[in-house]
């Protein structure tokens, strides 16, 4: 049997990135389904004597842990009535409907079950998700977090990548460790680094509850999101924990002023083993009604971890929205995942994140690196450093605030070195392995950790557990920055300590501005009710969304007046009708070598005119030179010409380079060769289309000039072109009639 | 003391009257200042019981009752020492207590740092635990 034959294009596509993760059918009995599980329940609740008696499907008396802690905390059983009686239908309608505002859906939410809270999102499709999620964030201004770490948990580099991520606006920072002990001075590290990149900038070390938690009570981190909740029992039983060892951790990191979020996600139980024939969104919506019910203010959700599991089903990025906006109709801060790699196909993890970008959330991504992805431990990031420019594109494209703001080169080292001094100083005060000139230097201007010497890991993790053995506190921190000439970062860090005295950061959807003005569902709410209110970027804002480094200003690109180059052409006088049958007219525009002095291709408008001059003398025929001056078209350009000339063929040359071939008795927009690939055009394309010319007035047989075809010219230079034409448009004098040229002789 | 639990948010710059250290010190005194003369103690920059109740009537107000009882219970366990904290929460992950060590954890909450709707709370814990089979062996959990 002969093997079948393959298609070069489907061979080819199997080679792309997208393929090297799986797609897979709907397995609804492992949990690998998106919505609309087999054993998803029908919604129903019955409340007797005002308790909750039965849920989604089961009695009391079937009711696994989280049913029981649900049905206990998670339902209002004032508003259950009104809210369950409404249809399906109905409840999707109003999380559309402008004119149903955010207090109302949130307030029928309080007596929805989670069966029915993930059928009535899963009705709307993805635009309406995005709709209903703009409305229903709970803070007005949308935000984001990042991530900070690195291989050699540098602590110089910790804290520079701190404080560039503070500096460009971002509201949270996240590190971790790879080795567990290292914890105290990563956390001391991006401490320091975010105060002096931005005060304000709320920071976590994600590691072991215990662990997190005293690093929190001695001021060195001042929220965690560590707090996993799972939607079956078996599963949160294997976490190792219950709905009310979760909601005791919450409240005991408030008791020490400490902001929390949870966690939850789609397909986590599905990759543990115990999703019970659910779907994904069912499940994530019991998570979400434990969460509010365990009192936590916020989430950090959309699948998270689980993210690539998700995505392999049909309808996995639908489902991923459809928590999100669940969260937020639950009146819950949300941290909307877009952290772990999603894809390795970068349109597609950025057709993902629309989702959540274009809506905006309270944190658009729960992790964006700030390092490139070689130190990312987080399991790599959807989106790293050498994305930051991508990014702030289409924040500008869109007019949407995705949370990051743009940096010069010079800011951005600029508050690299001042973090590094001042965790290097730290350390000296400490009395800690020292962090040396070179390594402040390497984490200011280098790539990442591979550029940094290596330190001393076995004295490191002794200063690290010092940390804690002596308490040494956030506010030590301050007090030896102080005494070492970093008082603007000592008072940042005061900042944060007295942060955790007034505990308004423990409020829905906190953070925190450079003044220490606290911003939260509660002073700062989400009122949107259509067009015109809500967050808008606009203003100052969006003049420093808008401003990037790399932006040119329109004004002054192509502007070539400003510089006076040796004249190229005097104009003789008026250009005359040829009588010789090899005369040939190289007609240019307006500003040929007059204003502008190059193509868009960088030849110099004297080159070009010698180039075509010779190449006509070449094929044995005369050029005349002569500037059409009524018109900047190129066709127009080179069918004055033509009339002009005597052999009745003539050459058009635009400023830019653009050129054509034309004849008298074609109509304007005919031609016969026409060379709009302007940027790939060199001189021996111009001699060979001077020749073409003569070939074409002497009545020779022609074969075109062979051109290139460059498809990305247009998206490279159509700025450029536009700027050129304008200037050219802009020499036109409508009835002057053209001009004959000479060309001034080169010295 | 009038507290409007609707419009005196953010307590730190509304309110700073209504905030004290647990050691009595106002907003204004932690300063660079006092940290340089030494007057500043680690155990001072956290939020107390008082402090953690308002925030709770804020959470109220805002239409957050859950959060509001979280806000409740953290007031309580502010008296709770870390230590003791850390053994609740073990106490109460699956397959840790018996019953009866889960109902001596919520009466030594209740006796020793009056943190009653915290004992509620683990009390409730036992009652569902019970029905779950997520109570630990006796053997196992002495061993905590």
């Amino acid at each position: 049997m002969s093997e079948q034959r393959r298609s070069r294009r489907f061979v080819e596509r199997e080679q792309r990135e997208l393929r090297r993760e799986l797609l897979i059918t709907p397995f609804p009995e492992l949990g690998l389904v998106a919505m609309s599980g087999p054993n998803d329940p029908e919604p129903g609740l019955e409340v007797r004597d005002g308790r909750v008696v039965a849920l989604d499907g089961r009695s009391e008396d079937e009711f696994d842990a989280l049913d029981h802690f649900i049905a206990r905390h998670g339902i209002d059983v004032g508003i259950a009535a009104e809210a369950m009686a409404l249809d399906d239908a109905e409840l999707a309608r109003r999380l559309v409907d402008v004119d149903v505002p955010r207090e109302e859906l949130v307030r029928l939410a309080r007596g929805l079950t989670p069966a029915r809270l993930a059928r009535v999102v899963a009705l709307l499709d993805p635009v309406e998700m995005m709709f209903a999620l703009k409305k229903l964030r709970a803070r007005r201004a949308p935000a984001n977090q990042a991530h900070v770490t690195n291989l050699k948990e540098n602590p110089a580099l910790l804290a520079a990548d701190a404080a560039e991520a503070a500096a460009r606006g971002f509201a949270e920072i996240e590190t971790t460790v790879g080795v567990s002990r290292y914890a105290p001075l990563n956390a001391m590290a991006v401490l320091v680094g975010s105060q002096t990149g931005r005060p304000g900038v709320l920071t976590q070390c994600a590691i072991e509850e215990r662990r997190s938690l005293q690093l929190a009570i001695q001021g060195l981190t001042t929220y965690a999101e560590t707090l996993s909740v799972y939607g079956t029992e078996p599963v949160f039983v294997d976490g190792d924990d219950t709905p009310w060892s979760k909601a005791f951790l919450n409240s005991a990191y408030a008791s020490r002023g400490i902001k929390v979020r949870f966690t939850s996600g789609g397909g986590s139980e599905a990759l543990m083993g115990h999703a019970g024939g659910c779907s994904m969104l069912y499940l994530e919506a019991r998570c979400l009604s434990l969460v509010r019910a365990a009192g936590s203010q916020g989430v950090q959700n959309g699948s998270i971890s689980c993210v690539a599991l998700v995505m392999s089903v049909p309808a996995g990025g639908r489902e991923i929205l459809a928590e999100n906006l669940l969260a937020a109709w639950l009146d819950l801060e949300v941290a909307s995942g877009n952290d772990a790699i999603a894809s390795h196909s970068p349109i597609r993890r950025t057709a993902k994140l629309m989702g959540q970008f274009l809506p905006g959330t309270d944190f658009v991504t729960s992790g964006w690196s700030v390092m490139p992805r070689y130190d990312n431990m987080f399991g790599g990031g959807n989106y790293d450093a050498d994305d930051i420019d991508e990014w702030l594109t289409i924040q500008r494209d869109w007019q949407v605030d995705g949370g990051i703001e743009p940096l010069t080169e010079a800011e951005a080292t600029g508050v690299r070195e001042r973090a590094a001094r001042a965790i290097q100083s730290v350390f000296a005060a400490f009395e800690f392995p020292e962090i040396t000139d070179a390594e402040v230097e390497a984490a200011t201007y280098g790539l990442d950790s591979r550029d940094l010497p290596d330190r001393d890991r076995a004295a490191d993790v002794v200063a690290a557990d010092r940390v804690l053995a002596e308490g040494i506190s956030g506010l030590d921190v301050a007090r030896e920055l102080d005494r070492r000439g970093f008082a603007d970062v000592a008072e940042a860090i005061l900042g944060m300590q007295r942060q955790r005295v007034s505990a308004d950061y423990l409020q829905t959807s906190a953070i925190i501005d450079p003044s220490g003005a606290v911003s939260s569902a509660v002073n700062d709410p989400n009122r949107y009710t259509g067009p015109g209110t809500g967050y808008h970027l606009d203003g100052d804002r969006w003049q420093r969304l808008q401003q990037l480094p790399h932006e040119l200003d329109a004004r002054t690109l192509e502007d070539a007046s400003a510089s006076l180059p040796a004249q190229v052409v005097v104009e003789k006088h008026v250009a005359i009708i040829g009588n010789e049958s090899d005369d040939v007219v190289i007609a240019v525009g307006p500003a040929f070598a007059d204003g502008l002095q190059a193509t868009i291709g960088g030849i110099a408008h004297r080159d070009v005119i010698e180039a075509l001059m010779h190449g006509v003398r070449d094929a044995g025929a005369e050029p005349r030179l002569v500037r059409v001056r009524r018109a900047s078209d190129v066709a127009f350009i080179a069918h004055d010409g033509a009339l002009l000339a005597g052999s009745r063929v003539a050459v058009g040359v635009q400023s830019k380079g653009t050129t054509v071939i034309h004849r008298a008795d074609l109509q304007p927009l005919d031609n016969l060769e026409l060379f709009g690939m302007a940027p790939s055009l060199t001189l021996d394309s111009y001699r060979a289309i001077g020749r073409n010319a003569a070939g074409y007035a002497l009545g020779h047989r022609v074969g075109p000039v062979p051109t290139v075809m460059d498809n990305f010219a247009r998206a490279k230079l159509i700025v450029r072109t536009t700027l050129l034409h304008a200037r050219e448009t802009a020499a036109v004098a409508p009835d002057a009639p053209p001009v004959e040229l000479e060309l001034v002789a080169s010295c | 003391m009038v507290f409007d639990a609707a419009g005196d948010y953010p307590l730190g710059t509304r309110r700073p009257d209504l905030v004290r250290t647990p050691g009595g010190l106002t907003l204004d005194e932690l300063t660079l200042e006092s940290l340089r003369a030494g007057s500043l103690d680690a155990s001072e920059m956290r939020a107390t019981a008082e402090t953690l109740r308002l925030q709770a009537e804020v959470a109220r107000a805002a239409g957050r009752p859950e959060l509001a009882a979280n806000l409740g219970r953290a007031a309580e366990l502010t008296a709770v020492p870390d230590e003791v904290i850390l053994e609740i929460y073990t106490g109460l992950r699956p397959h840790r207590s018996t019953s009866d060590q889960l109902e001596l954890l919520a009466e030594r909450l209740e006796r020793e740092f009056c943190a009653t709707l915290t004992a509620v709370f683990v009390r409730e814990a036992k009652e569902v635990y019970a029905k779950r089979n997520l109570f630990g062996h006796d053997e196992r959990a002495a061993q905590i």
